[in-house]
């Protein structure tokens, strides 16, 4: 498997925020997620990779360094950003036309045939346009000028369930063809149990997890058990969701340890929801809760 | 293709993988699959299948590493249901598997083997 992106190293200081020490690697033909709460480091992430900000040190190579050209790379890489960066005043046409002029592989069939698929009529101001109206503009423009890599910013927050289902249908297609690859960020993990190969997890400005989300599935369970069934248990076992004077709820790697110990006790399969709040919730224990 | 039904259990303790892989084995042992025939490929079926695309390279890999599949590249994967020996083999490990389950509980129980075997006359006409 040839590889789209790789991100090796990568680290930026802010006064306030670390991007440190990053590094993923993202598989040719795979849709991989990348996961984290707000404030968690995806967006900088991003705009690095796009050449938006400056990074202080690390590498970044495309495509395992096929191209040689900066252009070409560029017209290579598909970009949604949260927003879309569209003049409010153009309508879609002329939005369109600023937009083509920078790339050279431009295809004005293939955005013709998704403006058809998306419903948008080329007439209207960009102003009029609502968030998934706009997500589909931005979707079809980046999937117009032969990219093998795109890239989304949070490209589904704030969009209705059904809008988040079509579009993870439309990568799931774009992805069928050899050689394409999608990375996109996102907070909310149902996008990614519909669609995702591989799942990147951030938190704090660092890397915490990359696998694939069937391994990241079933590599963990969830766990239930009485604050009996929790003390016989050590810390490092089991990372806490809930807890009541009733009982307790956690995610767990060491089911099968946890099993043995405690042949009664209910293990269930863990949503990728529960391992991710569990992962991000690091070194919570009890007695923090 | 021929018929290719998967199934896919979300409270069973088997992973992904070896759910799948089962049941494309288990089609190519009934003969639903035939021999030289193509699979999906691996990005499509992942998608139909809403499995990670590195689960079903894996199914693949360890169907090729048994002999039941060949892949060619740029052509895809084959169905290779040639080997007769390898089809008896298989088919008589999966019925071992499930004769040691019955042979360990008519021992337990304290059923002798001619006793198990009018047994298995008996369920083997009625089923």
């Amino acid at each position: 498997m040839e590889t789209a992106l790789d991100v090796r190293n990568v680290s930026k200081h802010f006064k306030n925020f670390t991007l440190d020490n990053v590094s993923l690697e993202l598989k040719e033909n795979c849709i991989t997620g990348f996961l984290g709460k707000n404030g968690a480091g995806k967006t900088t992430l991003i705009k690095i990779i796009l050449g938006l900000l400056h990074k202080d040190s690390g590498e970044i190579v495309f495509f395992s360094n096929k191209y040689k050209n900066v252009e070409t790379i560029k017209n290579k890489i598909g970009v949604v950003l949260d927003d879309g960066y569209f003049y409010d005043n153009l309508n879609l046409e002329q939005m369109k036309n600023v937009v083509a002029a920078t790339y050279s592989e431009w295809n004005e069939n293939t955005y013709q045939m998704y403006l058809k698929k998306f419903h948008l009529n080329e007439n209207q101001l960009i102003s009029s346009l609502s968030k998934g109206m706009k997500l589909k503009y931005a979707l079809a423009l980046s999937l117009s000028h032969n990219a093998d890599l795109l890239i989304m910013d949070e490209p589904t927050s704030g969009l209705d369930s059904e809008i988040r289902k079509e579009l993870m249908d439309i990568l799931g297609e774009y992805v069928q063809s050899d050689g394409k690859s999608v990375f996109f960020s996102t907070h909310i993990t149902s996008d990614l149990e519909r669609c995702a190969d591989e799942i990147v997890i951030i938190n704090n400005g660092k890397i915490i997890e990359q696998s694939s989300k069937d391994e990241m599935i079933e590599s963990n369970r969830m766990v239930k058990g009485t604050l009996d069934d929790l003390k016989k248990m050590s810390d490092e076992y089991i990372k806490i969701l809930d807890k009541t004077k009733y009982g307790f709820t956690g995610i767990t790697s060491d089911f099968r340890e946890i099993k043995q110990l405690l042949p009664n006790i209910v293990l269930e399969k863990a949503s990728l929801e529960d391992i991710f709040l569990a992962k991000i919730g690091g070194d919570r224990n009890e007695d923090d809760l | 293709m021929g018929r290719l039904n998967i199934v896919i259990s979300n409270t069973s303790e088997k992973p992904l993988y070896e759910q799948i892989k089962e049941q494309i084995k288990s089609a190519i042992l009934k003969g639903d699959l035939k021999n030289g025939e193509l699979l999906p490929s691996i990005r499509n079926f992942s998608t139909d299948l809403k499995v990670s695309i590195l689960t079903i390279r894996r199914v693949y890999d360890e169907l090729e590493k048994e002999g039941f599949v060949s892949s060619q590249a740029g052509k895809g994967t084959f169905v290779l249901a040639g080997n007769e020996d390898l089809m008896e083999d298989t088919k008589r490990v999966l019925i071992e598997e499930k004769m040691i389950e019955m042979v360990n509980l008519s021992k337990s129980l304290g059923v002798s083997l001619q006793d198990l075997h009018d047994i298995l006359d008996i369920v083997y006409e009625e089923v």
